[in-house]
């Protein structure tokens, strides 16, 4: 059984490792989500944001030309056509309302790509909240059209200056802020990491993917459980979120992509199951790239978005149980991927989602096996680094 | 008996606690370092074990860590250049550091490692309580290590009582909402924090960081407390030390004016 413990661990992952300065803010999140996320009047507000805003339901597309060249009936789950361009954006709706039945006024959030920074601007934009999100310098340099998008949209972006000034150092900026901030300001965590109760919560957010594919399947295959369900890994919110309603339907097969990088062995990699042990990262037992030390190694990936030392514990916990397949997609192979999309489908997907389309040649199906790929993003946010890789 | 343990019985007062960065700024400077402090007249040393990812910590022990670590400091290291040190320094001794680096090296091993070289106790911020009790007490107790939980003005009263019941050396107050840094001042409101806590009368003794870096503000946290820790400002006397040595005794004597 794939289920959260109250102690905040899937098996042996998860859990809250958190200075006693966060225990507090920490503490009330986990005392009062779940009632909060229970009751009528988030549901109605959150419900309603994700259909009138966010533009949801989101399609499951038959995509013919795919299946016809892998041999399947191949489904893509339509997250990029959320607003914003990415699934990210359902859980900043959850977490945004939370916060405000919490009394928070202020929000801080971390972003690697800039996708959860964008996402968590617009919910503070459309909620009349003071927003800051922690970015890496670096991470600035490279996603200037993200970093001038959360300007528009009203957010303060602080550039991360410690450690490597990419994602992982922009978390511990986040969580910093938060230690100096903790009466009135919520941290928007983008993915299924951190201290417990986040990875449960934002999975909870992002289960509306999996809940909208059963019905959605059961319309076009009159079944509600496909035979596979691919998603790509960085911290894993939009695998969490495709994958949450199946964790205890052992014939749905989870596809996990994670970032290879230039290669598993070659040093600039962010295939993290492949490479990383368990221990501790931003407040939870996980699976991380470290060295025999314990420092937390770079990770390396094409796709900004993947580029994180760690996974979400409830992954490490579906990698340690067997109950979640890992692929790790070279840097290359998810470009190669991203172009046939958009040449077979007319789909730009974002980088990260193309390594999830590219694990339809690492694994094995039949030619009647009904497979969704998880669709997480478009990728205008892309475009330069296609350009600049050219081949198409 | 433990030498946390003797200080807090024979002094109340006043009780000067030094952070440095093991590996800063040169890799063998620990044990010289760890002379001066004795020299200098401190009662604790505490030696911060660097990590890549030390989320409670500002800019200045950020960047020491960072440097210690490119130094080639390592957790194996440390207890290399450790071995021995009891015939020199009379003072507890307490490690810093962050719980990934200790898990990979192994709690017991570590624990087991400290209690061999004479290390008397061990802070860790991102262990929490609850999971210190359920997983790592027994092999402390084992090994004689004293373990040091933090407070902070968003502590309540009730978990204050908790940590205050399963503490046994001393607890440490972090001063405002923050990271670890020097701070100019102290504020009414840090002040009625201390009172608040000053009150409770708990059964440990309690030392104030984050933000203590001169005479002034030493005096301010050790009038409502047992005593108080330096970090960043020494880490600031360590990286601007033309003699080390002798720079550190200044500093330190310079905070008993």
């Amino acid at each position: 059984m794939i289920k959260v413990d109250e102690r905040g661990f899937y098996g042996k992952f998860g859990g809250a490792y958190i200075p006693e300065m966060l225990y507090p803010n920490v503490e009330e999140l986990r005392e009062n989500y779940e009632s909060i996320l229970a009751s009528p009047d988030f549901q109605g507000q959150f419900q309603g944001l994700l259909r009138d805003y966010v533009g949801r339901p989101t399609p499951l597309y038959f995509a013919a030309r795919l299946s016809e060249k892998y041999g399947a009936k191949i489904y893509l789950k339509r997250e990029d056509l959320c607003h914003t361009g990415a699934h990210k954006v359902n859980n900043t709706i959850g977490q945004i309302l939370l916060a405000r039945k919490l009394g928070k006024k202020r929000i801080i959030a971390e972003t690697g790509a800039g996708q959860h920074g964008v996402a968590t601007a617009t919910v503070c934009a459309l909620m009349g909240m003071e927003c800051t999100v922690y970015m890496g310098e670096i991470d600035i340099a490279r996603q200037r059209p993200n970093v001038e998008r959360m300007k528009i949209l009203g957010a303060q972006v602080v550039p991360a200056t410690s450690g490597s000034k990419t994602l992982k150092d922009a978390t511990n900026e986040a969580m910093r802020a938060w230690i100096n901030n903790p009466v009135d300001t919520h941290y928007i965590i983008g993915s299924v990491v951190g201290p417990h109760p986040y990875p449960e919560m934002v999975a909870r957010f992002q289960s509306v993917i999996s809940e909208e594919i059963k019905w959605q399947l059961k319309e076009k295959e009159g079944r509600e459980n496909p035979d596979v369900v691919i998603a790509c890994v960085g911290g894993g919110s939009n695998a969490a979120g495709a994958f949450y309603h199946y964790y205890n339907t052992p014939e749905v097969r989870l596809v996990a992509a994670e970032a290879a990088g230039l290669g598993i062995n070659s040093g600039k990699t962010a295939a993290t199951t492949a490479k990383g042990t368990p221990g501790i990262l931003h407040g939870s037992k996980t699976i991380l790239m470290q060295t025999e030390d314990g420092q937390v190694v770079e990770p390396h990936s094409i796709s900004a978005g993947l580029d994180y030392p760690g996974i979400g514990p409830v992954h490490a916990h579906l990698f340690d149980v067997g109950r979640g397949e890992f692929v790790a997609v070279e840097d290359k192979d998810a470009m190669a991927a991203g172009v046939e999309l958009s040449k077979l489908e007319g789909i730009i997907p974002a980088i990260e989602s193309a390594h999830a389309l590219y694990a339809l040649n690492m694994i094995e199906y039949g030619k009647d096996d009904v497979i969704v790929v998880n669709l997480s993003g478009r990728g205008d946010k892309d475009l330069e680094t296609y350009i600049k890789w050219g081949g198409y | 008996m433990n030498r946390i343990h003797t200080l807090f019985q024979t002094k109340k007062e006043n009780v000067l606690s030094i952070y440095f960065t093991a590996g800063f700024p040169k890799l063998d400077d620990t044990l010289a370092i760890m002379e001066a402090i004795q020299a200098g007249g401190a009662d604790i040393i505490e030696i911060g074990v660097p990590y890549s990812d030390p989320v409670a910590d500002g800019p200045t022990i950020q960047d020491s860590n960072k440097i210690a670590l490119d130094n080639g400091m390592s957790m194996k290291l440390l207890f290399e250049q450790l071995k021995g040190f009891r015939s020199k320094i009379q003072l507890p001794v307490v490690l810093m550091g962050y719980l990934n680096p200790i898990l990979q090296f192994g709690m017991e091993e570590f624990c087991k490692k400290c209690q061999e070289v004479g290390v008397d106790g061990l802070i860790v911020p991102d262990l929490p309580m609850q999971q210190y009790l359920d997983d790592y007490k027994a092999m402390f107790d084992q090994y004689g290590i004293v373990n040091t939980f933090l407070i902070s003005p968003q502590t309540s009263e009730k978990r204050i009582r908790e940590i205050d019941e399963n503490s046994d050396g001393f607890i440490y107050m972090v001063s405002s909402h923050a990271i670890t840094g020097a701070k100019a001042d102290i504020s009414p409101e840090q002040v009625a924090y201390f009172e608040r806590v000053a009150a409770m009368e708990l059964k440990n003794p309690r030392l104030i960081g984050f933000g203590i870096s001169d005479a002034k503000t030493f005096a301010q946290a050790a009038q409502y407390s047992n005593g108080a820790i330096i970090g960043s400002a020494f880490i600031k006397v360590l990286k601007n030390a033309a003699d080390l040595s002798g720079d550190i005794q200044g500093y330190l004597k310079g905070l008993k004016n």
